[in-house]
């Protein structure tokens, strides 16, 4: 429990956040937090908060390597609509589902590669180098689907977007398990270390004898994976591959959950929890807005209002102020976590 | 020498003679905004076949979204000295100049499914679809489905602020006006797209009870019906029984699900705007009759009762 303390103390603020959007959308709707089993399977709004999530989480958890590497992916909403394009695509010219997913995936993370090597190798800003693939793949993604949404009936794909595993719904089951994968990968090993030490300074990196080169690329390659993952789920979960729409803003909703989840876009240090958590309070917000029977004319400003707010809260000024008042335990806390 | 020029008379008389016959030996030059939906590649496919049909020699230019290539099309249209021009224009302004150019040349245009910002006298009619009309069929159908009984509906908007969107709302809350027993409850914009059509349909069915509160569902295309659907099979309800669904488009997916009997109607927005467009050309070459400058596009509503499979195999290859 001790050890675990000073990642709890991170992730304060991200949960004190989502206790309160959420208590905030009770007081509107109670029905909210109502949770019931139905079909065999649990059944309520909190469900399709994690459910509908599903994509932007997946996204943050790769957003959130790509931004520790003090990198940016903005291709991840094309690469979504790729993966779904090719894995409607294959379905439906009959390979397995093996061979579909397999084949997805393998795509996704060619996206990363070429990211990956538009960044470490030919050095091209991030920002630049993703917004190529960011143009160009709903183009790849429009050919591949002929322009038309390419629907299939293949009841195992289907499965992926809308099966249940545990009374859970399988995108919630898939991005739970995908980011506590990534998140023991990285903090069991020296792996999100050395992430870390190539945010903060690459060449001081590469001089301790750091393969940063090597590690950008898998950084980017891991984000094309998490896309691959994002797109064969939205792709599922309608049952056809929208090549217009599968992921369209969703790069910018990925960037916005990292940071509301408290990590710096100058990368360095990162919580991969915090940005899943930031993920759900984006999801939280949006859900709510639908629920509450607002016009849709407000819904963006609406939005806009309590993120804005949410990062004011955030901001180091506001939190020197909160230490002025009073709080000065937490501050001694904070103190103490940053001397580790 | 005789034997030539009897020859060339024989050909020039048969030439005429078959160019009595059919409508007259048309050139019309159509000029297309480019492959932007389902829908846009289903009215190419179409214009194409009326075309063929009619023995019209239609000249096609892609424009790729850019007004830039549709002026040049045009431009290349009336030196070619085609008989009449279609277009469908993909932005309202900056026409003027090149409508003028064809009128000198005396080269009539019909502008297909969207209308300019032009002065009248430099086209020659413009066929398109009544948005607020679509909606309002629609509406009409709920209101004789539900027959007085009391029905709480729920809307799925099209990308807030577009003109299909505010334009199938109104006409739908027109076709409801003075029935009372029908309310809509709730009104969302589900951004044309199925994944936004299934999420917000999703909330809808928590925020009223599980669905027990809605009667029928309005979604101002198909595609966000379509999303839908699976969001109230999802939530252990049966659509097209529980709750009625309409919409609008007349995609060929749709009339699957109808088939299925999990959505009940849909208003046809055609694509065969082509049509109308050739007829109005044919009066307009025999008689000089000038049609008049809007011709409006039939909406037509589409039961489970009209063979929907059908109709889906019909509408499958067009392109949608």
């Amino acid at each position: 429990m001790n050890a675990l303390k000073p990642h709890l103390i991170r992730l304060l603020p991200q949960f004190a956040v989502l206790i309160a959007v959420v208590a905030l959308i009770s007081l509107a709707f109670p029905d909210f937090l109502k949770l019931q089993i139905q079909n065999g399977r649990v059944y309520g709004s909190l469900i399709d908060v994690l459910n509908r999530g599903a994509p932007v989480a997946l996204l943050a958890i790769g957003m959130t390597i790509v931004i520790a590497t003090r990198g940016i992916d903005l291709s991840v909403g094309a690469v979504m609509a790729i993966c779904g394009a090719v894995a409607a695509a294959s379905i439906t010219s009959g390979h397995s589902l093996v061979y579909t997913l397999a084949l997805a995936l393998s795509v996704g993370m060619l996206c990363g590669l070429w990211n990956g090597i538009l960044v470490a190798v030919l050095d091209i800003q991030p920002i630049i180098a993703t917004l190529v693939l960011m143009v160009a793949g709903r183009g790849i993604a429009q050919l591949i689907t002929e322009g038309a949404i390419l629907t299939f009936n293949d009841p195992g794909l289907i499965f992926i977007g809308s099966g249940s595993f545990l009374g859970l719904p399988m995108p919630v089951v898939i991005w739970l398990v995908f980011g506590i994968a990534v998140t023991l990968l990285v903090r069991r090993t020296a792996l999100g270390m050395l992430v870390e030490a190539l945010g903060i300074n690459r060449r001081a990196s590469t001089l301790s004898g750091v393969s940063t080169g090597v590690l950008l690329i898998a950084a980017y390659v891991l984000s094309g994976l998490c896309a691959a993952i994002a797109g064969i789920i939205a792709a599922a979960d309608i049952r056809g591959a929208d090549a217009n729409n599968a992921g369209l803003w969703l790069e910018l909703d990925a960037i916005l959950a990292v940071v509301v989840g408290g990590n710096s876009l100058l990368g360095g240090r990162f919580s991969i929890a915090a940005s899943l958590l930031g993920a759900l309070i984006i999801q939280s917000i949006n859900t709510g807005i639908l629920l509450s029977g607002f016009p849709p004319e407000f819904n963006l400003i609406i939005k806009a209002a309590i993120i804005v707010l949410i990062l004011v809260i955030q901001s180091p000024r506001i939190r020197d102020l909160a230490t002025l008042f009073g709080r000065a335990d937490s501050a001694e806390a904070s103190v103490k976590q940053e001397a580790k | 020498m005789t034997l030539k020029t009897a020859l060339a008379s024989a050909t020039i008389l048969a030439a005429c003679m078959f160019g009595s016959a059919h409508a007259a030996d048309l050139t019309v030059g159509f000029s297309q905004i480019g492959s932007e939906s389902g829908w846009r590649a289903a009215e190419t496919t179409l214009t194409k076949q009326q075309a063929e049909s009619r023995g019209i020699d239609l000249k096609f230019a892609d424009a790729q979204q850019k007004q830039e290539n549709q002026i040049k099309a045009l431009r290349s249209f009336i030196a070619q000295g085609v008989d009449a021009i279609l277009v469908a224009p993909v932005v309202a302004t900056g026409w003027d100049d090149v409508l003028t150019e064809a009128k000198d040349a005396e080269i009539p245009v019909i502008l297909l499914d969207r209308t300019v910002d032009s002065s009248e006298d430099l086209y020659m009619t413009a066929v398109t679809s009544d948005l607020v009309h679509e909606g309002n069929v629609a509406g009409k159908w709920l209101v004789d489905t539900v027959a007085g009984k009391p029905c709480n509906v729920v809307e799925l908007q099209g990308t807030t602020g577009s003109s299909p969107a505010i334009d199938r709302k109104k006409g739908f809350e027109e076709a409801l006006a003075g029935n009372d027993n029908l309310k809509i409850i709730r009104s969302q914009t589900g951004d044309f797209t199925r994944t936004k059509g299934k999420e917000v349909m999703e909330s809808f069915l928590k925020a009223e009870d599980g669905g027990k509160n809605i009667c029928a569902l309005y979604a101002h295309n198909d595609d966000m019906a379509v999303g839908a659907i699976q969001a109230i099979k999802e939530a252990g309800l049966k659509p097209g029984t529980d709750i009625l669904v309409v919409s609008i488009d007349a995609v060929p997916d749709i009339f699957q699900a109808m088939a299925a009997g999990e959505a009940n109607a849909t208003v046809e927005l055609t694509p065969n705007m082509a049509g109308p467009a050739f007829d109005a050309l044919a009066a307009f070459q025999k008689d000089g009759t000038l049609p008049p400058k809007w011709i409006q596009t039939e909406s037509k509503l589409y039961t489970q009762a009209d063979d929907p499979m059908k109709v889906y195999e019909e509408k499958k290859g067009l392109g949608y």
